[in-house]
């Protein structure tokens, strides 16, 4: 049921439509691309000390380097290519954006289901300590356990859990809350089959249409928290520079006319960003039954 | 109408509680409580001594009433970093964060409601689209990024505005607030903007949506029917509807601009509450990351206590506590 | 006696949807005369709710009248401007929904809402306004009227809610009332009240009724004439006694006959076999030739309405008595 061939050809049928959805598909798609390969792609590798020079640092974009290429959009204070530097930001956010994605998911839906089948005291307490983790603005809730728990890649992801599971855990209690006092789960619960089986086989993909909304949003979300809190110098640790720390590097020298230190991989960041989020609001628009004229 | 205030007083009263156990725990049993007290480069012999004297090998359940009574007391620690009771500190910048937060928090609400409702009643006009299209951008932006490009285009290019810090101030009521000043204003301007963008756009779309919805109601049906103006369906039906889930959406976008106001101060070097706590957790000032949590607590629980109050005085069917 | 209050000549409202164009009302003419209460039957999607909307000028794009006259009082509606129709709307016609938990607004008082509806037309001081609400609402049937103007919706039951929207669209005394299915969200014995109640107002403030329903049974004990409609046309209209006693229209018939009264005990209840067309695809000719037992290959043209002695239908093959037999 959940991989229904006429209904996927269907629904991109309908997908298709939509020209700027469609562009900002392709843009998610080659964005993902472009860090899958970024070791490959990118002019310098940005990690590599030894490469880099510091006469070639702050160069404005078009600036032949010391290591005889062209900086295509600069250098940044540590000498270091720009737009290498913004390919392996682009693969650091999106994988990060990613993991807490997947996670969250993972543990929101497990926990809205689980809620929604067990009802009782149970299910109370788990909506309550949901909804009030939906009241907590995420980013608080970030800076919290960066403090208390330091900072590094697995805490980022944490933090990031944290504050966006309760989304998936409401979406998916909603809908298995639907689908659960429909008569053909109580029959299935009649039979001998497991419970947990009548959870996977029958009430999980009907909540899967939310969910994949709600998975967008929270991805990009969780790409634009993570910047948020490198810009701060509460993520990611100096060795793995994403777009929120690039763009905090530049941000000093923006006074003095060197925007493109943080220009760059700001724009990188708000395509990446806006592109998923469009994606996602054609996906909940095509699963909206009340906006189906 | 009584018993419901009462009732939700309770519940503030206990949620403050619960958070404080949380707090408390957080710190006090995850954490190495002693790192709260002594700056982290401390000798031994100090800290032996310090433990002691601060109780700290006594029960938990001790320790707990003792930072609840300390807490009461309005003793929330001294900075490591300031050398200063973290009230007095933290006192000290609030205001500063208030009216950057009301500032944005108002003239976000007005003219997104504004702007939503024209949207939400003229879908198909080309400034309704435009209206909306430009609120997406508000919202996938993150914020961090439109106060780097307000920076970039109205302090550096234009020159019209200060890009960071806070204005000339004028005492009211004991105060130092900066509003009042036109420079102070002229330093308001940009991190308002940059705070205000993300609720502004939230608060269009649901306008819209809110007001979309209720004209195709059978009440606003009804009210026309009886040959009310559009003007009176308009004030007195669709702004009464509207504003239940507008007010809901207000109440948790508040919180959310309050933790925002966190990179905003940031980025405009504002010397607010939000910096303070930014800068305390780079260097481990632990008092000032306790009582913060403590702060932001307490405004949670009074903005939720608040917005019941206000639900109860717009909705009859909530003050009498009736189903239909 | 002046002429009809209300005169409605070959009505037709489209829909100018992305799929296609729907005539939800396609030539619908009938009179109403003063004090009369005319019953507009037929299954949903059957053009009834929007002939009342195209009454008061309320149908929402993409829908619009596209042709015809409406004539109030002697005057036309169609074509007039916004502020005209709107002055005559409540005033000299108004509309009662079906669901009046959705019709008034939950945050105010009836007594606001009541004051509101009187504003729109007249200038009066709250006092002269609570008093003439409070006058309507006994008039209505609910006690304690003045306490009750300051009670809020949720605090009446079902039947009483859609007696205060009765009032609202009374107060200005209009010619011409238009009642959309007023009575099918209520309990049956409040259904029997409300019925009641509406009877006796309009005999006593004289204004005609236009009850719109799908339930024929709650209709015919009301009215004294009927309109039964069928994709957006009116296929027979007439006194209400006659059209039932003897039918002209199949499917009139086959209303008749399938109502439970009629049902003779152990039998199988009758039922029109198949489902009314969707409006975006009408099969040529008669609407409903495709669910008749006596369609023929005339059929596949539109049928006119015959009109005979106060009556009309439109069928080639109307049932019962021929034409011509007067009743």
């Amino acid at each position: 049921m959940s991989s229904d061939p006429s209904r996927l050809s269907l629904f991109w049928a309908e997908y298709r439509e939509n020209k700027i959805a469609v562009l900002a598909l392709a843009v998610v798609v080659a964005m993902i691309l472009l860090a899958v390969f970024a070791a490959l792609i990118s002019p310098q590798d940005p990690y590599d000390l030894a490469k880099l020079s510091l006469r070639d640092s702050r160069r404005p974009p078009g600036f032949v380097g010391t290591g005889g290429y062209t900086h295509l959009l600069g250098t940044d204070p540590q000498g270091r290519d720009l737009l290498s530097a913004i390919l392996y930001g682009l693969r650091i956010s999106i994988q990060i954006g990613l993991a807490a994605g997947f996670v969250s998911l993972t543990i929101g839906t497990t926990l809205g289901i689980l809620a929604a089948y067990v009802g009782g005291r149970v299910e109370t307490l788990i909506m309550r300590l949901v909804d009030l983790q939906l009241s907590f603005p995420a980013i608080l809730l970030a800076l919290v356990i960066v403090a208390m728990l330091g900072q590094g890649k697995a805490q980022l992801i944490g933090a990031l859990v944290a504050a966006q599971y309760a989304y998936f855990a409401r979406t998916a209690y909603g809908a298995a809350k639907a689908e659960r006092g429909k008569d053909y789960i109580e029959a299935a619960l009649a039979t001998p089959l497991s419970a947990r089986l009548v959870l996977w086989r029958h009430m999980l993909p009907n909540c899967t249409p939310p969910l994949i909304v709600v998975a967008t949003v929270q991805i990009a979300n969780s790409i634009s928290l993570e910047a948020t809190l490198s810009f701060l110098g509460l993520g990611l640790p100096v060795t793995e520079p994403s777009l929120g720390m690039l763009i905090s590097n530049g941000f000093a020298y923006m006074m003095s006319g060197r925007y493109w230190i943080s220009v760059y991989p700001g724009i990188a960041l708000i395509i990446l960003i806006v592109a998923i989020n469009i994606v996602g609001d054609q996906i909940r628009d095509q699963f909206n039954p009340r906006l189906r004229k | 109408m009584l018993g419901f205030i009462i009732q939700r007083f309770i519940q503030a009263v206990g949620v403050m509680a619960v958070m404080s156990v949380i707090v408390f725990f957080g710190v006090y049993a995850i954490g190495n409580p002693i790192d709260i007290v002594i700056p982290p480069d401390a000798t031994q012999e100090i800290r032996e001594e310090a433990i002691r004297r601060l109780g700290l090998d006594r029960p938990l359940y001790e320790q707990y009433f003792t930072f609840v009574s300390n807490l009461m007391q309005g003793d929330l620690g001294r900075s490591f970093v300031y050398n200063m009771p973290v009230l007095e500190l933290i006192g000290g910048r609030l205001p500063a964060t208030l009216e950057l937060v009301m500032i944005s928090v108002i003239s976000a609400t007005v003219l997104g409601i504004s702007l939503g409702i024209f949207a939400g009643y003229y879908p198909d006009s080309w400034v309704s689209k435009t209206i909306m299209a430009v609120s997406v951008l508000g919202f996938s932006v993150p914020s961090f990024w439109v106060g780097l490009i307000l920076i970039l285009f109205f302090a550096v290019h234009l020159g019209w505005l200060p890009a960071g810090g806070r204005g000339e101030t004028v005492m009211i009521w004991g105060v130092a607030w900066s509003f009042p000043t036109l420079n102070g204003l002229s330093h308001i301007a940009l991190p308002a903007i940059n705070l205000a963008l993300f609720k502004l756009a939230m608060m269009i779309r649901l306008a819209r949506a809110g007001t979309r919805e209720i004209m195709l109601t059978d009440t606003i049906k009804f009210a026309r029917a009886a040959g009310l103006s559009e003007a009176t369906i308009l004030r007195r039906h669709l702004l009464k509807l509207i504003s239940i889930p507008i007010i809901t959406v207000f109440g948790l976008e508040l919180g959310s601009t309050l933790a925002f106001a966190v990179v905003t101060e940031t980025i405009f070097s504002w010397p607010g509450v939000g910096k303070l706590i930014i800068d305390s957790i780079s260097v481990l000032d632990r008092p000032v990351m306790v009582a913060y949590l403590i702060l932001v607590a307490f405004l949670f629980v009074t903005i939720n206590f608040v917005i019941d109050l206000i639900f109860a005085l717009i909705d009859p069917r909530v003050r009498q506590g009736a189903s239909a | 006696m002046t002429g009809p209050v209300l005169s409605v000549q070959n009505l037709r409202t489209h829909f100018f949807t992305r799929a296609g164009v729907v005539k939800a009302v396609d030539d619908v003419s009938f009179d109403l005369a003063r004090g009369e209460i005319m019953g507009l039957v037929g299954e949903s999607g059957s053009g009834k709710t929007v002939t009342g909307f195209s009454l008061l000028g309320l149908v929402d794009p993409p829908g619009r009248i596209v042709e015809g006259s409406v004539k109030l009082n002697g005057t036309e509606l169609i074509g007039l401007s916004h502020a005209a129709l709107r002055s005559r709307r409540g005033r000299e016609i108004s509309m009662i929904f079906q669901d009046p938990l959705a019709t008034l607004n939950p945050l105010l008082t009836i007594g606001q809402q009541m004051q509101m509806a009187i504003n729109a037309h007249e200038r009066l001081s709250q006092r002269a306004a609570n008093a003439r609400s409070a006058a309507l609402l006994t008039k209505v049937g609910i006690p304690s009227a003045e306490a009750r103007l300051r009670a809020y919706p949720h605090e009446f039951s079902g039947g009483m809610r859609q007696r205060v929207a009765i009032a609202i669209a009374l107060l200005h005394r209009p010619a011409v009332l238009v009642a959309d299915e007023p009575t099918t969200a209520l309990d049956v014995s409040i259904q029997a009240q409300i019925l009641l109640q509406m009877r006796e107002l309009a005999a006593e403030t004289g204004t005609a009724m236009i009850w719109i329903s799908h339930d024929l049974a709650v209709v015919s004990s009301l009215a004294t004439k009927l309109a039964v409609m069928y994709a957006g046309k009116i296929v027979e209209q007439g006194p209400t006694a006659t059209l039932l006693r003897d039918p002209r229209h199949p499917y009139t018939a086959g209303l008749i006959a399938s109502l439970p009264a009629m049902a003779k005990p152990g039998t199988p209840l009758t039922q029109i076999r198949g489902t009314m067309p969707s409006l975006l695809s009408l099969p040529a000719g008669c609407p409903f030739a495709p669910r008749c037992d006596r369609h023929t290959k005339a059929c596949l043209a539109s049928p006119q309405m015959t009109m005979a002695g106060g009556r009309g239908w439109r069928c080639f093959h109307p049932v019962g008595h021929s034409a011509g037999a007067t009743p």
